[in-house]
């Protein structure tokens, strides 16, 4: 099996008492193994309701939602399907629950009732794929934004999950914090091939992704690497996203223009670009 | 304001008394709080005195930190002191006035007591000195775990979990309740003056907001916890496995020798 999350005619309502709102609508979507995906948009467009179904913690009102072949909907295995998706939040004081480091990360391998020694290496394993080692025994609350976010990152990688979903991980840092998050994020899908699902607002994190999901409206309006979706500049400004700042000069230019080619993201590349077209001229 | 409240008393020393297993620790500060109370004579007293200095010299914990919890209580102490004043009319009478006589019996009397509630104090001091608040969560737990051949499994562990994530949200509800008091006297609230009526219902805008935030707090732990495959602690097992030593043994013999002495000295005088 190449996807370890597959979703099939997925729709998700909110009921209350009289009014049915449907914040996910009839999406189809796998999520391949050991890939790097970036969901984009904008306030209520259904990325965290989305999410949330990835492992089980919502049930699709019509559909159904596979992870690794199971059926998120079966009461039995739900800690299965737990322990392959982790889910990371956008708040991390929320999100720890003991008052030491390596108590907290320890905190799931507990519950998945692992032998001592084997909770012990793998919450040193988990603390050192963050860059949190020499913080073990420090309390959280000592930490910074971004600190605490790579602990609730390392809760979930002690558990050894296939997938990663962070929910708006880096919402609530500050951009040196940002970048932390990122950095460690990218590395694991490297190094542990460790597939992540990444929602966020800032544009700038989806620059290395594999694929770049775009949601609006509870629909998925855009699928593609980076380059490709970026592109579409007038699309994702009318439905309240910003592309990132290199691709917006790029698209200035053209329209003006100039001869460059748009799709390229990082500032180095944007720049040799901007160069070519110049000495062209 | 709310910085002075020092959460969790834990003191970081490296002695004979941190070493020793929480459980261990939980079980002789209940003798020793036992004996300090069967102890009849001054003699008793004396013994039980000597014993509990020794404990508090031997945790390497500054003599200054007891004597600061000695004072949150000062009151207590100075009443005790007092009523056991007149509470007794054995010896020679001292002073007479009105109605009142103070006899040497009365302060014997005085003194005893307040040195019991002294070393009550101290003793128990040693042990949140000494003993993390998580490994004393566990201690806890362990200790109570027996609960559950009466059917109150779900009861120890459930508690053991509230006291752990109460001790990991007490410093963000904290930092919490700051900010909200300042966001409260940068609109103009007055929470230092006025009568006490008026102080309590400003108190009002800023527990209203920390009550509505420590609701949305729990929701989004509970989710968290859930993501981490948490049940109810069916079948949970623990990193950290505590274990007995050497330490433990004399700190046993220690209090069986204490005890000893004790009941002796009592039938003795
Ligand atoms: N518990 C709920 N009850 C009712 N409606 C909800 C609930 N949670 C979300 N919604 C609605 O569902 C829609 C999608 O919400 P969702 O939280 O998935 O959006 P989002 O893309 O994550 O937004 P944001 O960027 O603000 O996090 C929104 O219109 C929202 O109002
Ligand atoms: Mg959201």
């Amino acid at each position: 099996m190449d996807n370890i999350i597959e979703i099939k005619n997925v729709s998700f309502e909110y009921t209350d008492e009289q009014t049915v709102h449907t914040a996910v609508k009839n999406i189809n979507l796998n999520i391949k193994r050991g890939s790097f995906t970036v969901i984009l948009g904008h306030n209520g467009s259904g990325k965290s309701t989305l999410a949330k179904m990835m492992n089980g913690l919502n049930k699709p009102t019509f559909g159904d939602v596979f992870v690794d072949g199971i059926n998120t909907r079966d009461e039995e295995t739900e800690i299965e399907v737990k322990r392959r998706v982790g889910m990371v939040f956008q708040n991390p004081d929320n999100q720890l629950v003991a008052s030491i480091v390596e108590e907290d990360v320890a905190f799931g391998p507990e519950n998945l009732g692992l032998e001592p020694e084997v909770i012990r290496q793998r919450v040193d394993k988990a603390l050192k794929a963050v860059g949190m080692a020499e913080f073990a025994n420090s309390t959280p609350h000592r930490l910074s934004g971004g600190q605490k976010q790579r602990i609730a990152i390392a809760g979930i990688i002690a558990m050894e999950p296939e997938c990663l979903v962070l929910d708006e991980p880096t919402a609530m840092l500050d951009p040196k914090g940002r970048r932390e998050i990122i950095n460690t994020l990218e590395r694991l899908n490297k190094e542990k091939s460790i597939t992540v699902v990444l929602i966020t607002h800032y544009m700038e994190e989806a620059e290395n992704a594999d694929r770049v999901l775009v949601m609006n409206d509870g629909e998925i309006i855009e699928d593609g690497k980076p380059s490709e979706v970026f592109q579409n500049v007038k699309l994702l400004k009318s439905v309240g996203l910003d592309v990132p700042q290199t691709t917006e000069l790029l698209y200035a230019l053209k329209q003006k223009g100039f001869s460059v080619d748009t799709s390229k993201i990082s500032i180095k590349d944007t720049a040799k670009e901007i160069a070519k077209s110049f000495f062209k001229e | 304001m709310l910085k002075d409240i020092t959460f969790g008393q834990y003191y970081e020393a490296s002695s004979p008394v941190h070493k020793c297993d929480p459980r261990v620790k939980i079980i002789l500060m209940l003798c020793f709080i036992v004996f300090i109370f069967v102890s009849q004579n001054a003699f008793a007293l004396a013994l039980s005195t000597v014993a509990v200095f020794f404990v508090l010299l031997l945790s390497r914990v500054p003599m200054k930190l007891f004597l600061k919890n000695l004072k949150a209580i000062w009151f207590v102490l100075f009443f005790t002191a007092v009523i056991n004043l007149f509470y007794s009319n054995s010896g020679t009478v001292l002073l007479h006035f009105w109605k009142i006589e103070i006899t040497t019996g009365g302060i014997y009397r005085s003194i005893f007591m307040a040195l019991r509630i002294v070393l009550l104090i101290f003793i128990s001091s040693v042990l949140t000195y000494t003993t993390t608040p998580n490994s004393l969560t566990e201690a806890i737990e362990r200790l109570l775990s027996p609960l559950k051949y009466i059917g109150l499994k779900n009861a120890v562990h459930t508690f053991a979990m509230m006291m752990t994530i109460a001790l990991r949200f007490i410093p963000t509800l904290i930092e919490e309740a700051e900010k909200i008091m300042n966001a409260q006297k940068a609109r103009g609230a007055d929470l230092e003056n006025g009568s006490l009526v008026e102080r309590v219902k400003a108190l009002i805008p800023i527990l209203i907001p920390l009550l509505i935030s420590s609701v949305r707090r729990a929701y989004e732990l509970a989710e968290a916890m859930e993501c981490r495959c948490y049940n109810g602690g069916e079948g949970k097992t623990r990193m950290k496995q505590l274990r007995m030593s050497t330490v433990d043994l004399y700190a046993i013999i220690f209090i069986v020798v204490f005890a000893a002495l004790v009941i002796t000295l009592n039938i003795i005088f």
